[in-house]
Formats: C-alpha cells, sequence, structure tokens
C-alpha cells in the first residue's frame, strides 16, 4: 500500500540557465499538464527548479511511471508531506519506513532544511528524526557509508516532504525546445529509437517513410505507423508521417544496372525526397538511425557520398552506439516488439549480393544523371506523398472505420 | 423460463451475436496471411486486444485470446511452471479451485512439482497468512480464484497480491473466470501476473476466453506449430469470436458497478428468505459475488430439488456445470468442512442483469414449494 500523496519532479538546473529558462519552464508544464489530463484528480505548482504534483487519490505507481518518461525531468520522488514541525516530521517518517514491503537492514537519514527560520539544524534534525526510526525499529541499524535505504527529508517553508527513492527520468530537454527536425522511419529497430533520442534533446519531429507497394506490404506500412505512434506517447502531441511512394525511383535504380551502388543510390534519392518535405513543414533538420559500420550504407565512406545529397544538418543519434545499446533502448520504450515483425520494408528489398562500403562519388553522379528522369521523379514522389497525423491517444492503427460498430 | 444459471454461461447480447456473424462472413482471412485481407483481419485482433488492455488498465499488448476460461487456466499454469521449472518446483493453490485449475495442478503433481492447496475456513475464504505461511524459497507460482464458482466467495486475491510484491521470483495467478465484469480487479495494480477471463459468462461468445500475461513474464505453449499470439498458443485465431468478447468484455465493464449493485440487492433478498426457511443451510459467508446464491438442503438429492424448480420454469443449477454430471458430494463444500450429507445437496442460483425482484418472488415460492414437497417424502425418525 504506497502512502505518498506527492510527487516531486525535478529537473536540474544546468540546463535551465539564463533567457531559456522561461521558455524550457513553460514547455516542461505544459507537458506535464499533458500527461495529468489522465488522472484528473491530481493537482500541480511548481517552485524553483522542481514541480509538485499532488496525487488526490490517483495511483501512485502509474502516475510516477508516466510521469518518469517525460523530456526534460531528471528525476522523481513520491514523497509523503508533513507539517514542517518535528513531530509531524517524526511521525510521517516513521509511517514510511512502516509502509515498506521489506524493512532494510541498514539506513542513513539525511535532512536539508531549505527552510532557514525552521528551528533545528540539518544535523540535529538527521539524528532527531534517526533516534525516534531506530526506536520503533530495534533490528535496524545506522550506515552512513553504504546504507541500504537512504531517507531523505527536505523542510520547506509550507511543507516537509519525506522519501527515500529518487528514481531517475528520461532527462534531456522539455520536448520542442529545441526546434523541429524530420526523422527517416523505416520499420526497423534503429530509427524509432534514433527518433525518440530526437525528442529527448528537445526535438519536435514529422516521420516520413518510403514505401514501395507491390514490392513491399501493407504490414509493413502498418508497422510503421505503429511505431510512429509510439513515439507520439513520449512527446503527448501528435506527429504527421508522410508516407513516400517510392516504387518507381527504386525500380529505375534497380534497373540501372549498377548493384553495387542500389543502396547508396536509393538513401541519396531519400535523403533528397526527406530535405525537400523538410523544407515544406519547416523542420531544420533530418535525423537517421544510422550506426557506423553497421551495414554497408553505414561505412564512413557510404555515408559521405550518401550525405552529399543534403544539405540540411544529418542527425545520427545511433552513430557511435552498439547493437545491443540501441535494442537495450528500443525494448524501454517499447518499439522492439513492433520492429522485429517480419515484414520487408524497401531498405532489404532488391539487397545486392555485394554491396559497395566505399562508393566513388563521381562515378554515382554519373549514374544519377544517366537514369531517366531521375529528378522528375523525385518532385513526383513528393507531390504523391500522403500524410497522416498520428494522435497519442487515438490509435490509428486500430481504426478500422466502419467496422467501429463491431467493438 | 427465468434462467438463473448465469454462472455456468449467459445468454449473448444481441450485438455480440451480431458481431460474431458479421465478421464471420466478412472477415474470413487468415490473420496470418500476407494480403491485404488477412492483414485487416490480423488488425481486428490487435484492436480487440487493445480494446481489452483499455478496459481493465493493463499495458497494451498484455493479453492473450485462448478458446475459453479452461484453457486460459490450464495455460496459465502449466505454461508458467514449466517455463519457470528451473527456479523451483513449489506451487500453492486452494482447496476449492474450479476443475480447469485444480485438475492442471493434479498433472504437474505427476510432473514432479510439490502443491500445497490451502484450505478455507467455514465461510468459504482462504487467509492471506496462509499464503504467506506457505511461501518457501521454492515457490515459483499462487494461483487463488477471485470468485468461486460455486458457493460465490470473493478470495482476498488484492490482499494475497500485495502480499506476494515481496517475492519477485513468485508468479501469481488469478482465475477471474467468475467475477471479470462483475467486481473491479485492478490486474497491475495488486501484482497479479497471470488472470484467465472468459467471455460466454459475460454474455459473450463460446470458444473464446482470454488470459493477461504480464509484460515479460514467459510461458511454455501448451499446443505448438505456429506463432500466433506472441508464440504461446499456435492455431488460427478465432476472429470473431474474439471480437465479440471484446465488444462483450466492454459491454460488461460499462454500467458494472450499477448491474452489480442491482443484482447484490436481489441476492441479499434471497438470502434472508433462505436463512428464514429452517430445513435449507445458505453456504459460504462474506464477502460474496454479487451474482451468486448457494444454499443446500442436507440430505436431498440436489438433482430432485433442480427438477422440482424447473416444472416451476425455473433454471438453476447443483454444484459447477463442469463437474455436476459426476454423482459425487461437492469438492468445493467438504473443504468448507461440510459433512457428505450436506455436500451432496448444494443448489447454485446465478442471476444475471436480466432478473428483478419479481423473478426473484418466483423463485422463493417456487423453492418454499419444493421444500414442502420434499419434507413430505421424508421419513419420520422412529
Amino acid at each position: 500500500m504506497t502512502i505518498y500523496d506527492t510527487i516531486v519532479l525535478r529537473y536540474g538546473d544546468l540546463t535551465m540557465k539564463g533567457r531559456n529558462r522561461g521558455r524550457f519552464e513553460n514547455r516542461m508544464l505544459q507537458q506535464v499538464r499533458n500527461v495529468l489530463r489522465s488522472f484528473p484528480e491530481t493537482a500541480y505548482w511548481k517552485t524553483y527548479g522542481r514541480l509538485y504534483v499532488k496525487l488526490n487519490g490517483a495511483p501512485c505507481g502509474p502516475v510516477v511511471e508516466r510521469l518518469k518518461q517525460l523530456f526534460g525531468l531528471v528525476s522523481v520522488s513520491p514523497v509523503v508531506s508533513a507539517k514542517p514541525e518535528l513531530e509531524s516530521i517524526r511521525a510521517a517518517a516513521l509511517s514510511l519506513m512502516q509502509s515498506l514491503d521489506r524493512p532494510p537492514a541498514t539506513f542513513k537519514m539525511s535532512v536539508k532544511r531549505a527552510w532557514k527560520s525552521y528551528p533545528h539544524s540539518s544535523q540535529e534534525m538527521n539524528h532527531l528524526v534517526g533516534a525516534h526510526i531506530l526506536r520503533a525499529f530495534p533490528e535496524l541499524k545506522v550506515d552512513v557509508r553504504q546504507p541500504e535505504l537512504e531517507l531523505k527529508v527536505d523542510i520547506q517553508e509550507e511543507a516537509a516532504y519525506i522519501f527515500h527513492e529518487v528514481i531517475p527520468a528520461a532527462g534531456g530537454f522539455p520536448f520542442g525546445s529545441n526546434g523541429k527536425a524530420m526523422l527517416l522511419l523505416s520499420g526497423g529497430i534503429d530509427s524509432p529509437v534514433a527518433g525518440w533520442m530526437a525528442m529527448r534533446k528537445g526535438l519536435e519531429l514529422e516521420a516520413v517513410h518510403f514505401h514501395s507497394y507491390p514490392f513491399t506490404s501493407e504490414q509493413a506500412k502498418d508497422k510503421v505507423v505503429a511505431l510512429a505512434q509510439r513515439l507520439t506517447y513520449f512527446s503527448g502531441t501528435p506527429m504527421k508521417l508522410h508516407l513516400v511512394p517510392f516504387t518507381d525511383i527504386q525500380t529505375a535504380i534497380a534497373q540501372s544496372n549498377q548493384e553495387h551502388l542500389t543502396i547508396t543510390l536509393m538513401r541519396r534519392a531519400m535523403l533528397r525526397i526527406a530535405e525537400k518535405l523538410a523544407d515544406q513543414s519547416g523542420a531544420g533538420g533530418l535525423v537517421t538511425g544510422e550506426s557506423l559500420g553497421q551495414v554497408a550504407s553505414q561505412t564512413l565512406g557510404s555515408m559521405n557520398v550518401i550525405g552529399r545529397a543534403a544539405s540540411l544538418p544529418l542527425l545520427k543519434p545511433l552513430i557511435m552506439m552498439d547493437k545491443n545499446e540501441i535494442i537495450h533502448i528500443a525494448e524501454k520504450i517499447g518499439t522492439y516488439e513492433t520492429s522485429i515483425l517480419p515484414y520487408e520494408d524497401c531498405c532489404t528489398l532488391f539487397l545486392p549480393k555485394s554491396p559497395s562500403t566505399n562508393p566513388n562519388l563521381r562515378v554515382v553522379e554519373k549514374v544519377e544523371s544517366n537514369i531517366p528522369d531521375l529528378d522528375g521523379m523525385i518532385e513526383r514522389a513528393v507531390e504523391g506523398t500522403e500524410r497522416i497525423v498520428l494522435s497519442p491517444g487515438a490509435d490509428a492503427r486500430l481504426q478500422t472505420g466502419e467496422e467501429d460498430d463491431w467493438f | 423460463m427465468i434462467y438463473f444459471d448465469h454462472c455456468a454461461s449467459t445468454p449473448p447480447y444481441e450485438e455480440v451475436a451480431a458481431t460474431m456473424a458479421e465478421v464471420m462472413l466478412r472477415h474470413y482471412a487468415n490473420p496470418s496471411s500476407l494480403h491485404g485481407e488477412g492483414a485487416a483481419a490480423a488488425k481486428l485482433i490487435e484492436r480487440a486486444r487493445t480494446q481489452l488492455a483499455r478496459l481493465t488498465g493493463t499495458k497494451e499488448g498484455s493479453w492473450r485470446f485462448t478458446s475459453g476460461g479452461t484453457e486460459s487456466n490450464n495455460l496459465a499454469l502449466k505454461g508458467a511452471a514449466r517455463q519457470y521449472r528451473s527456479r523451483g518446483s513449489h506451487i500453492i493453490s486452494t482447496g476449492i479451485e474450479h476443475a480447469s485449475v485444480h485438475e492442471p495442478l493434479k498433472q504437474l503433481e505427476a510432473e514432479g512439482f510439490r502443491v500445497t492447496r490451502l484450505p478455507v475456513g467455514p465461510s468459504g475464504h482462504i487467509d492471506p497468512d496462509d499464503v504467506r505461511a506457505a511461501m518457501t524459497k521454492d515457490t515459483i507460482l499462487v494461483s487463488v480464484m477471485h470468485v468461486n464458482n460455486e458457493i460465490g466467495t470473493v478470495q482476498p486475491v488484492r490482499e494475497i497480491g500485495e502480499m506476494l510484491k515481496a517475492y519477485p521470483k513468485t508468479l501469481f495467478h488469478v482465475d477471474a473466470v467468475q467475477s471479470l465484469g462483475k467486481l473491479p480487479i485492478d490486474i497491475e495494480g495488486w501484482g497479479i501476473d497471470l488472470l484467465s477471463g472468459s467471455a460466454h459468462k459475460l454474455r459473450g461468445p463460446r470458444g473464446a476466453g482470454f488470459l493477461y500475461v504480464r509484460d515479460h513474464v514467459r510461458l511454455q505453449p501448451l499446443a505448438s506449430g505456429g506463432s500466433q499470439e506472441g508464440g504461446v498458443r499456435a492455431g488460427t485465431e478465432n476472429v470473431p469470436a474474439i471480437v465479440a468478447s471484446a465488444k462483450a468484455v466492454r459491454l460488461a465493464m460499462e454500467g458494472m458497478e450499477r448491474r452489480s449493485a442491482a443484482m447484490s440487492g436481489l441476492a441479499e433478498r434471497l438470502r434472508r428468505f433462505i436463512g428464514g426457511v429452517p430445513e435449507l443451510r445458505l453456504n459460504g459467508g462474506p464477502p460474496l459475488a454479487p451474482h451468486i446464491v448457494h444454499f443446500s438442503y442436507p440430505g436431498a438429492k440436489p438433482e430432485v430439488f433442480l427438477h422440482m424448480l424447473e416444472e416451476r420454469g425455473i433454471i438453476a443449477s447443483t454444484k459447477s456445470a463442469c463437474s455436476s454430471k459426476e454423482d459425487k458430494p461437492s469438492r468445493v463444500l467438504l473443504e468448507l468442512g461440510a459433512s457428505p450429507e450436506h455436500a451432496a445437496g448444494g443448489i447454485r442460483i446465478s442471476f444475471g442483469e436480466e432478473h428483478g425482484e419479481e423473478h426473484v418472488a418466483k423463485l422463493e415460492e417456487a423453492i418454499l414449494e419444493a421444500v414442502s414437497r420434499l419434507k413430505s417424502l421424508e421419513r419420520s425418525p422412529t
């Protein structure tokens, strides 16, 4: 049974200096407000560098679970609040200790007194509260070096907060505080993780996906819709997904008879299309899920030749990460299970037997100039792009239209 | 006819039957097929799964569709026990579980698992402290039913779940076949890892059940031969029944409180009435499910009582439908400490939302009549 009545949210002040502070704080508040909408009982207020959420009967676990995924928060703590008076603090500290599923063998008190007119010093309080706890738990011992549990008391003028958990939150910047970028979303494991990391750094995203029906299936597209949908969970705001018809370009590239350059040519065409879409939506960068050396198109040589097709900054959050680190994050953010569904996307189609790992820019440009009407096809792909908006609550993947009555 | 056998099966909602028929005719494609028709069918299953998660406040993707409550219980118990055998081989359950828990546990015993079956007190409840006392470092699974299918007692699953939070390697299974849609259940909040439900107990279609499987809990499949349902249940999905059961669960959850309160009122009235008939004995003490009243006429064959009610157009049942053809005293009543004579004479009345005071009044008349007919047949003691 939880006895917590309030949750403290910390957004660390390193990122909060200067003129940006107000803007960041407002973004943060907006995010918290979005999330708390599903818990109507709760109330919140902010103080310097912190936010407080009063539960008012809302379940503590789910609220913490949701809040700790918000970008821009460093940590969260469920706390018991008490009157800033010795007896109330002692009583609250004791009831917190008694509520634990398994009482610790050792502990340590850490009292902080932000309200300087409180009559006892932090040191005195450590003893006054600690002794009270020890009397009630005869087995318990103090260990200031490696305590099993650190019981913290934060004395503010309006209330004292008693807690022992400091749960790490997502970190980063509040969503949308660093501008907008276009995410190339393939349906694999990497690109949703890249998207999540970009969002964590305060980027608002639109996503672009290339499909090559009949070479790819409806399911491959559904998978991408599901992944984009999942990303909106973290931003709490709708996201636009651009679905680009890529069949003609892919067929033309395959017909150019440069098998080892297929991937290079394809990736360059994708970047050119993504850049045009980014220009249209006012996005200032392209985010990809590339990781150095992972596949032929992600060697330094390949990235050099591919990257030159675009002039916007290419943001590659995963570039120096190992595959297992990426998978770990994918599992954590809930995209892994969807990503590994076995549907071909257009990157795995037409996969050459020996793709070039070190393409020559001049040769690539020559081949491109020999593909009839490549620029025209790129224009038409941009024009033919279908856009859907995914909202965090409504699951677009599950909207089956006329079939609503069945449910 | 007045149908008082909702514990055995329920009259389906008309909307549910309509969904069954429409989906069956329209979406016959195999959900695993790669064409668009297959994808459309698969989408319906995922939508049903999401609906179930939202209605129960659980994580999306955590439900598996099965063929019914019996399969859900079998899959949960055998699937979990066999999967986590390397952690230990001890299982804790109760003496009053439904046959679909009772029998699989016997099978697991034959495979070398050790099963502790906790006794219930005379009111028909287990004590959470007994679960705690039975825990060993070898305990991998605790399985407790939420509402007993025969006498309607509500087991303290919330308290047990809270207690088990301190035992991270022990899984907690709840057979909620009789409680889903009748009583509130906070599956994740109470620390439940596996929870079984059945669609036809809440006015959904037969042949459709569901099993909640907490994130990261793995189960060994009972049937192999396909990767459907996250690899725990091979076989082409029953799309119409899955969609229709998602609808039935929604209808059951909407207005659950109001319906349960109404049924509780009727059950209370009936219990007061039976309490006033000296020949009859009520079984089970509070807390009781809102829709079940169980009583005995010690010494009388329950079938005779049942047939007398049926002559008056009233449908009731003896013990659990799944074991009612066995001519033995009720295992559950024996567990409560009833004499074999008393345990053989159980009658179960289970309500649905279509019942009102007038139906209970008719039932009361019929019970009185049956009692007086039976009484006149008793040999007076010499």
